[in-house]
């Protein structure tokens, strides 16, 4: 069976996640219907589609964190539940929790991306805050490794939700939506970060509403539209119309909206994204 | 004076476990506060109270009752708080009436309860812990301590964000529990000193306090651990001067610290913004 997306030259490589006929539930509505991916290890992919296609609860499925009403899916070859090597997987949330209020410094954040490495009782190794370090260096926020988390903007709080993924050196990262909310700076910050982490031929998942200045990282796209996969190739260039901010990506592979797209005209950009 | 009072006995007791408390309640308040659950200690400490007076009727060791009851009222809470989010604070009040109702309730069917035994759990009665009591006050205190310390970091990742601590492959519905038991036992620890319905202000108060000062979530901790002995400590003094609840002393004294802090706070920050922007 041939994969959409992948070089036929390159030998397939081990399987990161595999699902196949998923489907899921939010408050019993119906938001995954049916969907078949699999991606295997150093590809890097962006999870796409419009609000409320289905990007965040996929990934979250695929990682286990929400149980599937159907079909199945495979971390490593493992169903989630009985998953045990997680430190091989780096997850960034869309935002940082804040919690009730009780502060945490930017390096206490980071250093519990080690988690999945350490141990109960064993306190934390050489290793353990060498990792911290580095993560914090590649992210630029060394030199703020002891302000407090929720005195930083949310692109500030991007960078630290993925230098404790970074800190834990995973094999695999997965992102919801870094790129959401975050200040051109530290986009730029963001994507030489990835590079780095694609060179290094680590799998990256993320979700994305729209891919800006990772298009060139991103080798293929999974286009979700009313929970279910309606492309999964090359990323498509945003052309014409498309290119217009606030514009829904629909693929010509999509069940045809209710207006055609040659009579649609895009209004004016909605205020936020 | 003061030599006088130290050396009686009743008043070292009721000092060491103003001591256990002031530094138990908090550790674990903290965890509690950023899992958003402030008000959990309320709970299991109405919830305790029905403990407290099954131990009467039955002749049993109040504290041996309220701690079996208090950790089963606090499971319960934990279940219906991970089942939904629906309809989820409903169930938590109706838990919280039955437990006062039903303790008031038992009290007032056994022989050995009265209306004073009864406030004296509600309200605390530190100057009648005995050495027996003690013995279990630090029994319970080394536990929840020993928690913090061995599952301190899981748990730091957990109340931080449920799923990512998922993610990193956490036991997480284990923590959960360990962490409503843990709440269970303090609330036990503390309600002799400074009663169940305010056994709860000892493991919130006194974060709210640090968290005006600290930057970071150990520095925090530590910080409200020390604002709980402080508190616990210097209004169980002040009673020995002025005939008051020594509860009441101590949650106020506990509240000033919290005003002063915020004052502090405020400014502290306020310089902070100004030498950034200059």
């Amino acid at each position: 069976m041939s994969e959409p997306g992948r070089d036929p030259e390159v030998p397939a490589r081990e399987a990161v996640f595999a699902m196949s006929g998923g489907r899921a539930d939010l408050d019993g509505r119906p938001v995954l219907r049916g969907v078949d991916v699999t991606i295997r290890a150093g590809e890097m992919v962006a999870i796409m589609g419009a609000n409320g296609s289905g990007k965040s609860t996929l990934v979250r499925a695929l990682l286990g964190l929400i149980p599937l009403s159907g079909g199945t899916t495979e971390l490593y070859g493992t169903p989630p539940a009985r998953f045990r090597d997680w430190w091989r997987i780096g997850y960034v949330p869309q935002r940082l929790s804040v919690g009730g209020g009780v502060p945490s410094t930017i390096r206490e954040v980071v250093a519990s991306g080690r988690i999945a490495r350490q141990r109960r009782l064993r306190p934390a190794s050489a290793a353990d805050r060498a990792a911290v370090e580095r993560a914090l260096v590649t992210v630029g926020l060394a030199d703020r490794a002891r302000d407090p988390v929720q005195a930083l903007s949310g692109g500030q709080q991007q960078r630290v939700l993925i230098a404790r993924a970074l800190a834990g050196e995973p094999d695999t990262y997965v992102m919801d939506e870094p790129m959401a909310g975050v200040d051109a700076d530290s986009q730029r910050h963001l994507a030489a970060t990835l590079r780095e982490l694609v060179e290094e031929g680590k799998t990256i998942v993320l979700v994305a509403h729209e891919l800006g200045p990772l298009e060139p990282l991103v080798s293929r796209a999974v286009v979700l539209a009313d929970g279910v996969v309606v492309h999964d190739g090359p990323p498509v260039p945003p052309v014409g119309e498309h290119a217009l901010p606030g514009h829904d990506h629909v693929h010509p592979h999509a069940p045809a909206p209710s207006t055609g797209p040659l009579v649609w005209e895009p209004g004016p950009a909605p205020g936020g994204d | 004076m003061l030599d006088l009072l130290l050396q009686s006995s009743i008043m070292q007791r009721a000092l060491m476990a103003a001591l256990l408390v002031g530094l138990t309640a908090p550790a674990v308040g903290t965890f509690i506060v950023q899992r958003r659950l402030a008000l959990l200690g309320d709970g299991i400490g109405h919830v305790a109270l029905t403990g407290v007076a099954l131990g009467f009727l039955t002749g049993t060791a109040p504290v041996l009752t309220a701690i079996v009851v208090s950790v089963l009222g606090a499971m319960l809470i934990e279940l219906v708080r991970e089942r939904g989010r629906t309809g989820g604070d409903v169930a938590l009040a109706l838990l919280f009436y039955g437990g006062i109702a039903g303790g008031v309730l038992l009290i007032g069917l056994s022989d050995t309860g009265s209306n004073s035994t009864l406030m004296s759990y509600l309200f605390g009665s530190i100057t009648s812990v005995t050495e027996q009591d003690l013995w279990v006050i630090a029994g319970l205190a080394a536990a929840v301590l020993g928690v913090v310390a061995v599952f301190g970091r899981e748990l730091f990742v957990l109340c931080q964000d449920e799923e990512v601590a998922k993610a990193s492959g956490l036991p997480v519905r284990f923590l959960s529990m360990l962490i409503a038991v843990t709440a269970a036992l303090t609330v036990v620890v503390a309600m002799r000193v400074v009663g169940l319905l305010l056994v709860s202000a000892l493991m919130v108060v006194p974060v709210a306090a640090a968290q005006q000062l600290t930057r970071g979530f150990r520095a925090t901790l530590l910080a409200a651990t020390a604002f709980g002995m402080v508190s616990t400590v210097g209004g169980l003094s002040y009673t020995m001067y002025v005939d008051v609840a020594p509860g009441a002393a101590i949650v106020i004294l506990a509240l000033a610290g919290f005003a002063i802090a915020l004052t502090i706070g405020r400014f502290v920050r306020r310089s902070r913004t100004r030498e950034s922007i200059s």
